[in-house]
């Protein structure tokens, strides 16, 4: 068949390309050994892995409408698992995960758990039957089924509400680990990354996104492994760090539960309490304590002779000092609730939460992680590229086992790192701190001060950034600076991964569904594409327009995406597969409540204090999940059911065999 | 051509499969969240269970989940004549 000698071409190819990967790396090893500069290194890693996915994007090139929309629904199912990883895997599962699994211990689960178990209902509710429909879009879908515009653009407000802000939050990623490898300012790096971005998707849409995909997954898997099978051969002798870890965990909680009365622990523990007092004095006193603070470091500087080299060190704290009493307010509070969580003693590691109302949130996170996977646009984007329904499910399959390899691996990282810093970083002396630390600090992941004055390190004087834990376990494992190159090309691969599937979700969402479909439908097959192409660069550019001014709230609003697909296009789909009776008014109307109960719900309780059942506000989906579904089943029963010609068409999307009356290949 | 009747027949065994597959999945995760703290009595080779199935054992019986859904999937498309060439 000509489908497995294509398949057999494809291994080739992605074979010969992990060696040579591998080869570079190695080669790069013994340049270090030799002597080259740290500095090329990041270079090289980051200029030579850009150059082989625009290669990629470059020979993955077409003018082609189902080239470009769903690269020619060509794509093997395990190829595809491997693209929808790398798609779906942000900079945030790669470098955040695990650091917030060492923040959080078990609390960090509802991530990992939130994150794979959403390919189950994928897999069982919507892939499948999506790639049966088998046209571009999920707008596409809901237009079909339901009938008409309004659905469709329901749709594509959905889609852009859910993807946009994500897509800023990875630019924002690419920004980051370019300007932090490289040395080189912010702005420059998002600028750089756009072009990353770019190559991989103008010239071949769809095509050459998941081939690149691909490319890109094989980079940061590799990438991911290596420094904690180096950790894990150092802590227990055995590489195997998804097994090995058990030992670390009992570690943790040893360590943890000697620190809990420790005198010493107990004295930082107290210098947290008091800041916590004074700040929430002075937050009380605003905005006159905002005024005092201002002037009383005015007067220091004035104080102080000019040359004196206590002066930058004012300058810079004038420099930070919030610029207005409502900016004092947000930082105080931040600050207050940090010495606040500081002041306690660690809570165990593997404990799950024990008040009934951490419980219900952990488990409301866990449930519109899950459900807003399986809700959004991006990754169901994927399952119209494969050749046939049946590798639609196996493609589920395959996709959630690339994911696994590394979420199965997350826990390991957390709890090596959690275990190196209770063992060897506190106890120790400050004057020996090991160089990790010192590397991280001079970047701001890693806050370490001498609270109590004795010279040693107390558990609750170390503050890691959730990103630390990932950048910095290379340098803790002793391995040479190539691997701390690798796992930043890595991190690099996975924010361009997903960026690339966002921005062609997204500009497909304006020039395949908003202006072909509803403005101006007589267009020619390669002005479609050219349009596409056109407003890929524009979302792109408005993308990185976006991530420049670096808002502190778009790390927040990715998860806000999660409960927002949840809430809107989720049920819409299930149910347009698995409700016959479901119909154009249920639908909508589900649609609407459940998008503005989570809307109202995310704004109301992260700004306005609202608070229903103690539910936080990343869990807001939990209301408008049910909320969707109920009304929609409500409104749908109380109206006339759908056309015989839009009953024809569930049938035909049920059955993987037969016609799909709305829906033949163009 | 196939028969509405068995048609019919066959979207129930795809649904009673979902209904199997789903009732799995929110055992090995939601049920065993709520029981975590008993389960967590339980340590295997340093992993104390609850944690464990947080952390990696929930996500192999997904990862198990989507194969045997898609294979059970294929002997029904096959049973009833669905099956894509």
């Amino acid at each position: 068949m000509a489908g497995d000698s294509f398949v057999q071409r494809l291994r080739k190819i992605y074979a010969i390309y992990t060696g040579v990967f591998l080869a570079f790396v190695i080669v790069l090893g013994i340049a270090e050994r030799m002597g080259l500069p740290h500095k090329y290194i990041g270079y090289a890693f980051m200029f030579g892995t850009i150059a082989v996915y625009a290669a990629i994007g470059i020979i993955s090139r077409t003018g082609q409408v189902a080239e470009y929309y769903v690269a020619g629904r060509r794509v093997p199912s395990v190829f595809n698992g491997m693209a929808t990883a790398a798609d779906w895997m942000s900079a945030a599962s790669f470098i955040g995960m695990a650091g917030a699994l060492y923040l959080q211990g078990y609390d960090g689960l509802a991530f990992i758990m939130g994150w794979t178990g959403g390919y189950v209902l994928l897999a069982v509710l919507i892939a499948p039957y999506l790639r049966k429909f088998g046209k571009y879009t999920i707008p596409d879908f809901l237009d079909a089924r339901y009938g008409g515009k309004l659905p469709r653009a329901m749709g594509i407000l959905a889609t852009m509400l859910v993807s946009f802000t994500y897509l800023v939050a990875q630019v924002t990623g690419v920004g980051i680990i370019t300007s932090r490898f490289l040395g080189l300012p912010f702005e420059v790096g998002v600028f750089l990354g756009l072009m990353g971005i770019l190559v991989c998707s103008f010239l071949g849409g769809m095509r050459a996104v998941t081939w690149t995909q691909v490319a890109q997954y094989i980079v940061l898997i590799i990438a991911y492994m290596i420094p904690v099978i180096a950790i894990s051969y150092k802590h227990t002798g055995v590489p195997i760090p998804q097994i090995m870890y058990g030992q670390a965990l009992q570690t943790v909680e040893q360590k943890q539960n000697l620190l809990k009365n420790d005198p010493k622990e107990v004295e930082v523990r107290e210098v947290w309490k008091k800041r916590s007092a004074d700040l929430e004095a002075k937050i009380k006193n605003l905005p006159a304590s905002w005024e005092e603070g201002k002037k009383a470091l005015e007067a220091k500087l004035a104080a102080l002779p000019a040359g004196d080299p206590e002066r930058a060190k004012v300058e810079k704290a004038l420099k930070d000092y919030p610029k207005t009493p409502q900016e004092a307010k947000e930082k105080w509070t931040a600050a207050k609730k940090q010495a606040d969580a500081m002041a306690k003693p660690p809570k165990s590691y593997v404990q799950p939460p024990q008040k009934p109302v951490d419980m219900i949130n952990f488990l409301a996170l866990t449930f519109c992680l899950m459900v807003g996977t399986a809700g959004l646009p991006h990754v169901l984007m994927r399952f119209y590229t494969t050749p046939t329904v049946r590798e639609a499910r196996t493609s589920a399959g395959w996709a959630l086992f690339f994911i696994f390899l590394l979420y199965f691996t997350a826990p390991a990282y957390a709890a090596f790192a959690r275990s190196e810093v209770l063992q060897n970083l506190v106890g120790s002396a400050f004057a020996t701190m090991p160089e990790w630390v010192k590397k991280w600090a001079g970047v701001g992941l890693v806050k370490i001060d001498d609270l109590n004055g004795d010279g040693i390190i107390q558990f609750a004087e170390i503050i890691l950034h959730a990103d630390a834990i990932v950048l910095a376990t290379p340098e803790i494992a002793g391995l040479p600076y190539v691997i701390a190159g690798l796992v930043a090309a890595g991190g690099l691969a996975a924010a361009l991964s997903t960026a690339d599937g966002l921005l062609i979700t997204i500009s497909n969402a304006i020039a395949h569904d908003l202006y072909y479909k509803m403005i101006n439908p007589n267009l020619a097959p390669s002005t479609r594409v050219k349009i596409g192409k056109a407003l890929l660069l524009v979302v792109a550019l408005a993308g990185a327009y976006v991530a420049s001014f670096k808002l502190a709230i778009i790390v927040e609003l990715v998860a806000w995406a999660f409960s927002l697909a949840a809430a809107s296009l989720f049920p819409a789909l299930v149910l347009g597969v698995w409700d016959k009776r479901m119909n154009k008014a249920g639908a909508l109307a589900g649609m609407a409540v459940g998008l503005a109960l989570t809307i109202y719900y995310l704004i109301g309780s992260r700004f306005y204090g609202l608070d229903w059942f103690g539910i936080k506000t990343i869990a807001s989906g939990i209301f408008g999940i049910p909320a969707n579904f109920i009304t929609a089943l409500i409104v749908s029963r109380l109206t006339p059911p759908p056309s015989t010609e839009l009953q024809e068409f569930v049938d035909s999307v049920r059955y993987p065999k037969g016609a799909v009356s709305a829906g033949a290949e163009e | 051509m196939i028969q509405r009747d068995q048609l019919e027949q066959y979207w129930r065994e795809a649904r009673f499969l979902m209904v199997v597959v789903l009732f799995v999945w929110f055992l090995v995760s939601y049920f065993a969240a709520i029981i975590s703290n008993s389960l967590n009595q339980i340590v295997v080779f340093g992993f104390p269970l609850g944690y464990y199935m947080g952390a990696q054992g929930s996500l192999v019986v997904f990862v198990l989940l989507i194969l045997f859904y898609a294979n059970k999937m294929d002997s029904i498309d096959e049973k009833y004549g669905v099956k894509e060439e």
